[in-house]
């Protein structure tokens, strides 16, 4: 436990220090969301009823931005050798580094929706739901991108490839997400749905660190 | 017999099948019968389909469609299902073969998951008035169709084949939850596309007349997914034999 949370602390200074990962993740996330109005026309009532869509979908792609660094630096610089030697197990290490990802670009974007929502005039009703389904999602996204980033490492176009493998992968999370938050706009329970993103963060979090280690294994052998 | 004798007798009949030059003559004395059943198989279907099965009261000549389109969708399914399994197997006990074999026939797997699309979108305009609709079944098969081509591309893109395999089998296997989405999502979500009318065991809600066709054209799928699958394994093999002995004379 000792050695995750030092992995952790390590891989959040890196980012912090370099400050580019979580600022490039969240001014995407605003930019891309700020080219809808752009391109669809200001009327209020077209942009809130697109605006949860569009949000999870900015979100989303804003997550998949850094997530093919994510093992890759350390794949380099051999660094990955070593914590595969270390005596914490390999996918201890993986979950360590999908915690620091997700401290670093999930949890500014969820911070930043609600300003988002607020800008395409979503009903304010929808905000809680908004920020508790990018609290369940987001999380699941970079489970799920990590296993991707571990299998891509050393591959030729890693990056194209590595969204062609995720994106399929992240559309449940992305109808669940999107769909919690239609739900609460229109008076509909949103529990099932976020019960449901729950569910999928449960079995992405023992499994997704197993397919990444198994994956880093293959790209050290 | 203990579990780990078991295990062990398993490992061994595993490796008996997973040894190339067995293998090559098992598919050598297969292939010719699984060909022609193939031809005949499909001769016989298309004629029952097209030719002597009555049409739809309802639907008229397009419900034809359904003898291509239900066994394709059957085998885009099956085939995953198959290179998930053989990942597994290779994952388990690595066989070179089980990862040639997923990487032989994800394309045919891809193959007959466009046709499943395509007729359904030529099926769903005069039926449903619409090419597509996002309906939770027809969304999921093209979701499927995503993971053979991420498949397809993940194994390719190493310079080290034995590297793209192993990655790729990984994939195969992370992509398997979209299995049973898949197949539940009729049931689960009550949608345009028409719940299963086959399956259900006792009393298909299929006439006889229209069934038949349909079994007939399946079995013809499947004997030539049977063929197409162990001649692109056999050149697979025959390829991976080429590289090393490329490798082997560049290292000379």
């Amino acid at each position: 436990m000792r050695r995750f949370a030092a992995l952790v602390r390590r891989d959040l200074r890196l980012s912090l220090r370099a400050g580019t990962d979580a600022t490039t993740a969240v001014m995407f996330f605003v930019v891309t969301v700020a080219l809808f109005p752009l391109a669809i026309g200001p009327e209020s009532t077209v942009l809130a009823r697109i605006a949860a869509g569009v949000i999870w979908v900015a979100a989303l792609l804003a997550s998949l931005l850094s997530l093919e660094r994510l093992f890759a630096n350390d794949y380099e610089d051999g660094g990955l050798d070593l914590l595969a030697l270390s005596p914490l197990p390999l996918e201890a290490a993986a979950l360590a580094k999908v915690a620091a990802h997700w401290l670093v670009t999930g949890v500014p974007l969820i911070l930043a929706a609600p300003v988002l929502a607020l800008l395409l005039d979503m009903p304010a009703g929808g905000f809680a739901v908004l920020m508790a389904s990018l609290a369940l999602g987001t999380p699941s996204l970079s489970l799920i991108g990590a296993a991707g980033a571990a299998l891509t490492l050393g591959a030729r176009r890693g990056g194209v490839l590595l969204s062609l493998l995720v994106l399929p992968l992240f559309v449940p999370v992305l109808i669940f997400g999107a769909g919690a938050i239609d739900a609460a706009l229109h008076g509909v329970a949103a529990r099932p749905h976020l019960l449901l993103l729950g569910g999928f963060l449960a079995a992405a979090l023992p499994l997704a660190p197993i397919a990444a280690a198994a994956a880093i294994r293959q790209a050290l052998s | 017999m203990a579990l780990p004798d078991r295990m062990a007798y398993l490992t061994v009949a595993m490796h008996r099948f997973a040894n190339p030059a067995r293998f090559q003559r098992i598919a050598t004395a297969i292939l010719p019968w699984s060909a022609g059943l193939t031809v005949l198989l499909l001769a016989a279907g298309l004629y029952l389909g097209l030719v002597a099965s009555p049409a739809d009261y309802q639907q008229g000549d397009t419900v034809r469609i359904m003898y291509i389109h239900v066994p394709s969708a059957w085998m885009a399914l099956f085939i995953y299902a198959n290179m998930a399994l053989a990942s597994a197997v290779g994952f388990v006990w690595r066989h070179p073969l089980a990862d040639l074999f997923c990487r032989a026939v994800a394309p045919v797997g891809a193959g007959f998951t466009a046709v499943c699309l395509i007729t359904g979108s030529l099926w769903g305009e005069p039926m449903w008035g619409t090419w597509w609709v996002w309906d939770a079944r027809l969304t999921s098969v093209l979701i499927l169709f995503f993971l053979y081509l991420g498949y397809i591309a993940l194994v390719n893109a190493f310079d080290d084949p034995v590297r793209g395999l192993k990655a790729g089998a990984i994939l195969v296997l992370v992509g398997v939850v979209n299995l049973p989405i898949i197949k539940f999502s009729v049931d689960w979500w009550n949608t345009l596309h028409q719940p299963a009318s086959v399956s259900r065991l006792g009393r298909p809600a299929l006439d006889p007349a229209m069934l038949t066709p349909l079994m007939v054209m399946a079995a013809a799928f499947m004997a030539y997914f049977v063929t197409l699958a162990l001649l692109r394994t056999r050149a697979e093999l025959l390829n991976r034999r080429i590289q090393v002995l490329q490798m082997a004379r560049g290292a000379s």
